[in-house]
């Protein structure tokens, strides 16, 4: 008798309405009830609840530096969240985006190196290409041994990221360093001259907006990238839900034989959609060496590949889910600083617990489902 | 032993909601002792609710239960076995590498101190299977049983724990002709033993052949309460459907015209050498219905999907309209006007999460207009599912919905929609009814006869004879992987065919 009453739910892969109420609402139940929970956490260290939450939200939204910052910081989780996002759509999960990100950092940093600035904005373009071809391989290699060997894609992403730091440590330290540099980093490829940058860089917002009249600082290092993450945040819906490639793609994540019964190959469409995640991570690459540090600095990710398995996961590895768990996690980095000098007690670890609990409420969630299907006797 | 007067089962006002849905809706049954019941009802009427709720798996909402009179309350299976009640389940509850009385025992062990007494439990399954005339042999492996010979196991399991009323869940589904009938005669030896005993079917020729009393249900209720004398076919199938049904397939004679499709020499071997498929050669020609009978697992799912392109063939070679066909894959024969209706339709047939409107795309979703270069024309894409829904009558009708919230019914005709709307050449069939209710089984069998009499030529399998026989032009029988003959549909007995389906011709 279970399928005898077509529930009147709309599928969450209808592609005309995105039913935002309904799937939005659980990872918002999650984020209150995490907040209510790190608010008793601050309580029992001894310090007010209502003073780190009054922190948080100043210190993102009470000034143009918060929101420029927060931005920044949400910029590399948007990519990496879309790049679990697209592969968790095929069925696989993608836990390399950290070595992705990483290695195509290195080759954005490496082309704007190794190409000679006649033409900067030339070696710009190449350098983003890099990012994302180099990111789209060295998770397409993962993505070939799944499809033609069966190699289950947890364990030889996580492999390739051990991999991708030892090769880029290595190019760095021996090949790419300034002589007697103490850092771990790259010569720059971009550099300040009589106050102007000169270099393959990405202009930062302050450059964008001045033409509309908008003072936006300058200091804060809020860059083109995140535009591009938009844009990749509506490429993305457009790919999955509203080509050919992205409805077989999601056949594939759904169900193999079924996909094979369709004419879809699943070879295929695990290899592009490792690519596509890949590429996705890579550009995280472009945030941080072209609209940023201007040069491979070892260590620069916040381990932002791992974050974006979160973010994905509570933004339901839908887009626009994708951009607000993004924004949210790049809130919390901002805050974190201004909770921990303010407050007697509390560290910015606050926040990485934060973070933990809204994770650890939003997996639950097939638990509460259980639990009120139970409390409403048998259907929700 | 039992008393006549008071019946060996009785339910009364049995009430059962899953959520909103009212699977039973105030019940009553009651089951004379040393008798044959049927409950017969489509999918999803409730019955084989009422058989969980007797055996203790369910708790009712309300109503009460009698069992020799007095009144019990079964809140587990264990309960209903203490009570004399057995059940055996569609799917067989064994363990493949136990013997027959290990897996008996399993559970109930006959010990001695600490060690399990085996001599004692071999002679005590002996025993019952000679006084039933089972003939199993109590040390044999599960592994080694023929099907019929595992539902006799299952059978032994619930008569050694003592069960007096057994209730059977659709138990000649998975039987050949020949063991249907030696089901049967067993089942008669439990009635003239004085074992009261509760079958669950759909299939109404066996219910008046076997049973005394018949139930029939229909959206959670109890419709109709007969003797089996006072029952037809067409009464109970009108009581089961709620309206008249043409239970009988009407069709023209086949014209069969050029040959559609040609097979030569199929052969496939499996990795551990076992041939799945040797020399299958058959010609299935434009117009006609080619059915294929054969007890399930002799090759009939390799033979169709390499067909479909699903599979590479060892040897041999598919020629479709004299054109060889056996580099294509799926997608390219259903350019060529090849229609699959899968015989597992959660696995190949469907995406069950996706809205109706996704899954009437599949296979077809790289075809103009249904997609440009690019994007998927979304606008054309609901009209087609839509008219699709209207035509094929599939409710309810809302492309909106998931695939998995439709009943195997409805889920059903939006495959053979989404199939017949390629205007096939060749269709092949493979249990097109399974879990289907028997409205649908009647549209879906019009369907294809109506696509065979507009010149496509039908390829069918079908593990129900009944259907092979009645809708199939001609039929061949399938065994162990090879073509064992030939049968006109409209002389073979069963019997017949029967032998050749077990390979004893």
């Amino acid at each position: 008798m279970k399928d005898s009453s077509p529930s009147n739910s709309p599928s969450p892969f209808l592609p005309f309405s995105l039913s935002p109420l309904r799937e939005l609402l659980f990872p918002l139940i999650a984020v209150v009830a995490a907040f209510l929970v790190g608010g008793i956490i601050v309580w029992m260290v001894g310090d007010s609840p209502l003073l780190v939450y009054e922190l948080f939200f100043s210190s993102v939204f009470g000034s143009l530096d918060g929101i420029g910052y927060t931005l920044f910081y949400a910029t590399p989780l948007i990519f990496t969240g879309l790049a679990v996002a697209v592969a968790f759509k095929c069925g696989l999960l993608n836990i390399g985006a950290e070595g992705q990100l990483t290695m195509a950092a290195f080759a954005t940093a490496w082309v704007g190196l190794t190409l000679p600035h006649t033409n900067p904005y030339l070696v710009t373009l190449l350098a983003m290409m890099a990012a994302v071809v180099v990111g789209g391989l060295w998770s397409g290699i993962p993505g070939v041994l799944k499809a033609k060997f069966g190699a289950h894609e947890v364990i030889t992403t996580i492999m390739m990221n051990f991999i991708a730091v030892g090769i880029v440590t290595y190019l760095t330290q021996y090949y790419y360093k300034r002589q007697g540099d103490p850092i771990l980093e790259t010569l720059p490829i971009a550099e300040l001259k009589d106050g102007a940058l000169v270099g393959p860089h990405l202009p930062r917002m302050h450059a964008l907006l001045a033409p509309l009249g908008i003072n936006f600082p300058e200091r804060l290092p809020l860059n083109i990238a995140f535009l591009l993450a938009l844009l990749m945040c509506v490429l993305v819906y457009v790919f999955l839900w509203k080509t050919k490639w992205g409805y077989e793609l999601r056949a594939v994540g759904i169900s193999g034989t079924a996909a094979e019964y369709g004419g879809i190959s699943i070879t295929r469409n695990i290899i592009l959609a490792m690519l596509i995640s890949g590429g996705l991570a890579g550009m995280v690459g472009i945030n941080e060496v072209l609209g940023y540090r201007y040069r491979y600095y070892d260590g620069f990710s916040a381990s932002y590949g791992f974050t974006g398995i979160a973010v994905a996961l509570l933004g339901r590895n839908h887009p626009v889910g994708v951009f607000f768990a993004a924004l949210l996690f790049g809130a919390l980095n901002r805050s974190s600083l201004f909770i921990d000098i303010f407050t007697d007690n509390v560290s910015k670890d606050w926040v990485v617990i934060l973070q933990a609990i809204i994770i650890l409420f939003v997996a639950c969630e097939a638990v509460f489902r259980g639990g009120a299907k139970r409390l409403l006797g048998g259907k929700v | 032993m039992s008393n006549e007067t008071k019946p060996a089962v009785e339910m009364r006002g049995i009430t059962k909601r899953f959520g909103e849905v009212l699977a039973n809706d105030c019940i009553n049954l009651a089951i004379p002792a040393a008798s044959i019941h049927a409950i017969i009802g489509e999918n999803g009427a409730g019955k084989s609710t009422i058989m969980n709720i007797l055996y203790g798996f369910y708790s009712a909402d309300e109503g009460e239960i009698f069992v020799d009179g007095d009144q019990r309350s079964i809140n587990s299976p264990r309960e209903a076995i203490a009570l004399g009640l057995g059940m055996v389940h569609q799917h067989f509850m064994l363990v493949e590498t136990l013997t027959v009385t290990e897996n008996i025992i399993l559970g109930a062990e006959p010990t001695t101190g600490i060690a399990i007494d085996y001599k004692k439990a071999r002679a005590r399954v002996r025993e019952i299977s000679e006084q039933y005339g089972l003939k199993i042999n109590p040390d044999a492996r599960i592994a080694d049983l023929s099907v019929g010979q595992q539902q006799r196991v299952e059978i032994l399991k619930t008569l050694y724990r003592g069960a007096r009323l057994l209730i059977l869940d659709e138990p000649t589904a998975v039987l050949t002709p020949q063991e249907v009938h030696e089901m049967f005669a067993i089942l008669r030896g439990l009635k003239a033993q004085g074992k009261t005993i509760i079958i669950i079917t759909h299939k109404l020729a066996e219910v008046l052949a076997l049973s005394d009393h018949i139930t029939v249900m229909r959206d959670g209720k109890v419709v109709g309460q007969l003797a089996t004398p006072d029952a037809t076919a067409e009464k109970l199938a009108s009581l089961m459907v709620g309206r008249e049904v043409l239970l009988r397939v009407e069709k023209a004679p086949a014209q069969p015209a050029a040959t559609t499709l040609e097979v030569k020499d199929l052969a496939l071997t499996d990795k551990q050498g076992h041939a799945a498929l040797s020399a299958v050669s058959l010609v299935v020609r434009s117009g006609e219905i080619l059915g294929i009978a054969g007890v399930e697992g002799n090759g009939q799912t390799e033979l169709i999907e390499i067909l479909a392109g699903l599979r590479a063939p060892s040897a041999g070679e598919v020629l479709l309209q004299e054109k060889n066909i056996n580099k294509l894959d799926a997608r390219q024969r259903k350019q060529l006007g090849v229609a699959h209706i899968p015989e597992d339709r959660h696995r190949r047939g469907l995406l069950l999460p996706f809205d109706l409107a996704s899954n009437s795309i599949l296979g077809v979703h790289r075809n103009a207009p249904i997609s440009g270069a690019i994007l998927l024309n979304q606008k054309f894409i609901a009209e087609r599912a839509n008219r699709l829904v209207q035509e094929y009558d599939v409710r309810p009708p809302n492309i909106a919905l998931a695939a998995k919230s439709l009943s195997g019914g409805n889920q059903q005709k939006l495959i053979v929609a989404r199939e017949m709307d390629i205007k096939p050449n060749l269709i092949l069939v493979s249990q097109p009814t399974r879990g289907v209710d028997i409205g649908a089984i009647e549209f879906i069998h019009k369907k294809i006869i109506e696509y065979r009499d507009n010149g496509a030529a039908v390829l069918l399998v079908s593990a129900e004879l009944d259907e092979i026989l009645s809708l199939s032009d001609r039929v061949i029988v399938m065994y162990d992987g090879r073509i064992v003959g030939e049968v006109d549909p409209k002389t073979v007995t069963e019997e017949a065919i029967g032998l050749m389906m077990t390979g004893g011709k």
